[in-house]
């Protein structure tokens, strides 16, 4: 189904749920000033919906993570949620972060956002416009027409998409798309192929970038502590900046170690990350390692299971097995 | 080549308990002399490495020529860190930053009433005793005074053996509870003042919680008191001292540098974000 | 005016590095433009931008000011050194070198920030005209014309090379000691570049953001007031992305820290979006998101103009407009303001 249809779709479904009191708020996709600064949106009523709501090939951001707040709010909201939302929203719900019975989930489907980082990556800058043609982008710029495969424009998080098909909806509006993406671990196969010291210089390239800006543990769904142990004084290692390469390290690799095994892999982190630092390869070291360790998982799946960190039996692997090392 | 974030070292010399949760620290530098001139009213940033950096007020009068002094709350980890240090202990100072108290010039001739809610004696005490010391150029001075208890009236002891035999002041203390031992005053301060009544010739320097600052603005209000005679100093989370670092602005203000002694005429025209 | 062929341009790279340590902007492991040190071979990026701004040369992310030493209740202090070496900034955009005139403002102003005042003293700033500006660029809406990117020397990129002309007198020192290297030229070219970054800036899709409407600081309590920040901030997530990408932004914390040898006391940069940037013992005076962004864009369009003789507080680089995660940005907050104010 094409994207204008899906939209046409959820507004007017949206537009009738708030009508007739079944919600009280709706979260979705708001339009800017420029066709790609989509910004989360929040609408309350029909005129709002109709003014600002927008849904097209640019709206990346996972709004999961505002349900926290949203579903603590008097009356239900409505979220439209992409497949690889609706992990992460089912990963808050079963961390009781998320109200479930608040919010009223309509999952709509995705065929892998442009990622105008991506083009401008490409050597397309001054983007006036993007229009979404089956399998190409027609691009107006302030040089002239482009055109691009829509593969093309995308994000490594979508070319390489976990799934298309949504984990967790109370309606749902149009098809599930194929499900035709790149290997997924093939980057994380290649670093553990590297010699320790070539790792450590591959991380030690991408992370002397970081700037501590926090958008990566900000944006993350899994990243929901009401005050982390960075911003905390009392922890000792709060800082604004990294003061050494360890710190810079450090902040990473400790964030990494608390979402084992509750990231859902939907890769906000690298998306936000004005650097362009690849850091959910970091994330999914640790989901491929679960997957070999313990048998295939998904965080945000389902709400049930227990998660292979939260649980031991006999047959978990040994340590000394996991690292090789005997 | 000096810097200006770059603290100074001093002393603390002398150390004494004024409320269960005050003190006040005497600071020379280490050759023994005052560190530093101010105006009464200004602050300084005091710190202990690896503790960190705290502004605090300068309590002692201008006309002190021999040290500075700090009454501090514990409140936070750098106060409670100085709560527990001994005389000799060094500590770095920087300042003095902040505008100060007009004692030189709109407040010179002029009747002054102090109002003081708990740690808010403190930036006054500096004004009180400068004025004190130069009594002749001032007008009529009444300080009213109010704490939880009598234990928390900080420099209780000055207050007793300086301040009421004196002469030179009207002192008003007043406590929040009924307490043994304690024959003055019961009661808030917004209403201690409207009883108090006082005239409307009065320059007002007000410091204490916002709350006390909230009702009792209220209430000089309705006795007729207009914004541009009534002073306070805001208290709010200040790191350089220089107006460079961008936490304490307002407005096209920084608390640091342009107050932090205001005129409510002036705050009215900020940002209420203090 | 100097000029240079494009295939010599290491030429002039060579000479200058041979001299003192040379920034030039080059393209990193990500693709992106970021100021690096010249080494022999390394290639001027051909993007309009660096992701980081200039300003990290003259106000760097942390910074040591102090070491202390403390053993019992003595305590020792030794400044940081202060910067010593001349070095050069090649290739600075109109924009970033616009925002040195706006971070002089404070740290330059009285007291002098001597780790700052330092950097900026031993520092030539060679600039580059845009040749292609990109549609979050709105620059002119501050009257800078990246056409003529100022700084020490001016640089542009015109068919056939570089041409230079210098603007101070550091600018001409510059230029006078690469005589070998360059050589003179008239002017035409560069009349003709400029003419073309001038039809192309005429075309900015931003370029006519209400600029008016901001800076008079009898409006500032108005503005302040204004219904528009609750719904214009409800999506920020508190992150510092625009605040450190900012070429103007320049709050920061100081703080200590234990290497186990001493304690060394830096500055680092901060943001008025983290929720701890006001939060002391005694309270937050700024308790929500609306309040930390206000704040941001407030000091921008008002309380920065208003001490500054009108000088805004934004270049329009448009960097926050490539960066913020959630598509906020100083531009949809110039349109939602002045459309409100228009509507009320």
């Amino acid at each position: 189904m094409q994207t204008a249809v899906i939209f046409e779709e959820m507004k007017k479904r949206a537009k009738e749920l708030l009508s007739n009191g079944t919600v009280a708020r709706v979260v979705a996709w708001q339009t800017g000033d420029t066709c790609y600064d989509v910004t989360p949106g929040f609408f309350e009523s029909v005129e709002e919906l109709d003014e600002k709501m927008v849904f097209n090939c640019l709206c990346g951001a996972n709004l999961s993570k505002y349900l926290i707040t949203l579903s603590r709010m008097p009356g239900k909201t409505l979220a439209f949620l992409k497949p690889c939302d609706t992990y992460s929203f089912n990963q808050l719900v079963k961390e009781h972060r998320i109200i479930r019975e608040n919010v009223m989930v309509i999952a709509i489907p995705c065929e892998g956002m442009t990622d105008v980082e991506t083009l401008r990556g490409k050597g397309i800058t001054g983007v006036l416009s993007v229009t979404d043609k089956d399998d190409t982008l027609a691009i107006e710029t302030m040089y002239g027409e482009e055109s691009i495969a829509k593969k093309d424009a995308m994000a490594e998080r979508c070319r390489t998409c976990k799934s298309k098909t949504a984990v967790a909806f109370d309606e749902k509006i149009g098809e599930t798309a194929e499900n035709v993406s790149e290997d997924r671990f093939g980057m994380v196969a290649k670093l553990e192929a590297m010699t320790p010291d070539e790792r450590y210089e591959f991380w030690r390239g991408e992370l002397s970038r970081c700037i501590r800006c926090n958008a990566c543990r900000n944006v993350c769904p899994a990243c929901s502590c009401e005050k982390c142990v960075f911003d905390n004084p009392d922890s000792g290692i709060a800082q604004k900046a990294a003061v050494n390469s360890f710190e810079e390290n450090m902040f990473h690799i400790i964030r990494a170690f608390h979402v084992a095994g509750r990231c859902t892999d939907c890769g906000e982190c690298s998306r936000v990350c004005p650097q362009n630092i690849p850091l959910h390869l970091l994330n999914r070291k640790f989901i491929k390692d679960i997957n070999e360790f313990y048998g295939d998982y998904q965080a945000g799946a389902d709400t049930e299971s227990r998660a292979p960190l939260n649980r031991f039996d006999n047959n978990d692997v040994e340590p000394c097995d996991a690292v090789g090392r005997k | 080549m000096q810097d200006a974030l770059v603290p100074m070292l001093a002393v603390v010399t002398d150390i004494r308990r004024d409320t269960p949760d005050v003190k006040t620290f005497r600071v020379v530098s280490p050759d023994g002399k005052k560190p530093f001139e101010h105006i009464p009213g200004q602050c300084a940033m005091l710190s202990m490495p690896g503790i960190g950096e705290a502004l605090f007020s300068i309590t002692s009068s201008p006309t002190n020529e021999e040290y500075l002094e700090f009454s501090i709350k514990k409140c936070g980890c750098v106060t409670t860190w100085i709560h527990n240090i001994e005389p000799g202990q060094m500590v770095t100072l920087r300042g003095p930053y902040g505008n100060g108290f007009p004692v030189e010039s709109d407040l010179k001739g002029k009747d002054l009433l102090f109002i003081a809610g708990g740690i808010g004696l403190a930036p006054l005490r500096s004004v009180i005793n400068y004025c004190r010391d130069k009594r002749s150029e001032y007008g009529k001075i009444t300080v009213v005074y109010g704490a939880r208890s009598k234990d928390d009236l900080v420099d209780y002891n000055e207050i007793l053996s300086e301040w009421l035999p004196g002469g030179d002041l009207d002192v008003q203390l007043t406590i929040d509870r009924e307490q043994e031992g304690w024959d003055g005053h019961v009661g808030f301060i917004p209403s201690f003042v409207k009883e108090l009544d006082p005239s409307l010739d009065y320059t007002v320097l007000m410091c204490g919680p916002p709350v006390m600052i909230k009702f009792t603005l209220q209430g000089l209000k309705e006795l007729g008191f207009k914004d541009e005679q009534i002073y306070t100093t805001l208290e709010m989370r200040m790191k350089c001292g220089i107006g460079k670092c961008g936490r304490c602005n307002l407005g096209d203000k920084y608390i640091c540098k342009d107050g932090p002694v205001f005129r409510f005429d002036q705050l009215s025209e900020l940002p209420d974000e203090y | 005016m100097k000029m240079i062929q494009k295939a010599e341009l290491f030429r002039l790279f060579d000479a200058v590095s041979a001299n003192e340590k040379l920034y030039i902007p080059a393209d990193n492991t990500a693709g992106k433009a970021e100021y690096s040190v010249y080494k022999d071979g390394m290639q001027l990026s051909s993007q309009l931008n660096t992701v980081r701004s200039a300003k990290d040369f003259f106000f760097p992310q942390t910074e040591n000011m102090a070491d202390f030493q403390v053993s019992g209740k003595n305590i020792s202090v030794e400044i940081a050194p202060r910067m010593d070496e001349d070095f050069t900034i090649f290739g600075v955009r109109a924009c970033d070198a616009k925002s040195f005139a706006v971070l002089d403002n404070v740290f330059l102003g009285d007291p002098v920030d001597t780790f700052y005042q330092q950097r900026r003293l031993h520092a030539t700033v060679v600039t580059m005209a845009c040749g292609r500006p990109e549609e979050t660029c709105f620059c002119t809406v501050f009257g800078i014309d990246p056409a003529n990117p100022m700084g020490d020397v001016s640089c542009w990129e015109t068919a056939e090379g570089y041409c230079f002309a210098a603007n101070t007198e550091k600018g001409e020192k510059w230029l006078a000691k690469l005589d070998g290297v360059l050589f003179e030229t008239d002017e035409s070219t560069v009349i003709a570049t400029k003419e073309k970054i001038h039809a192309i800036t005429e075309r900015l899709p931003l370029g006519n953001l209400p600029i008016e409407k901001f800076g008079n600081g009898d409006e500032m309590m108005e503005y302040f007031g204004r219904p528009e920040w609750k719904e214009l901030s409800r999506a920020c997530l508190g992150c510092g992305t625009c605040t450190f990408v900012c070429p103007t932004c320049q709050c920061f914390d100081i703080r200590d820290f234990d290497t186990g040898h001493g304690v060394k006391r830096t500055r680092c940069w901060d943001s008025c979006m983290y929720s701890d940037f006001t939060a002391m013992s005694a309270g937050q005076p700024r308790p929500t998101q609306v309040e930390r962004f206000r704040q941001r864009f407030m000091h921008k369009l008002f309380y920065y103009p208003m001490k500054n003789e009108g000088l805004f507080g934004c270049v329009g680089c448009g960097r926050c407009l490539q960066k913020c995660p959630v598509s906020l940005n100083i531009a949809k907050v110039m349109n939602a303001l002045s459309k409100g104010k228009e509507e009320n």
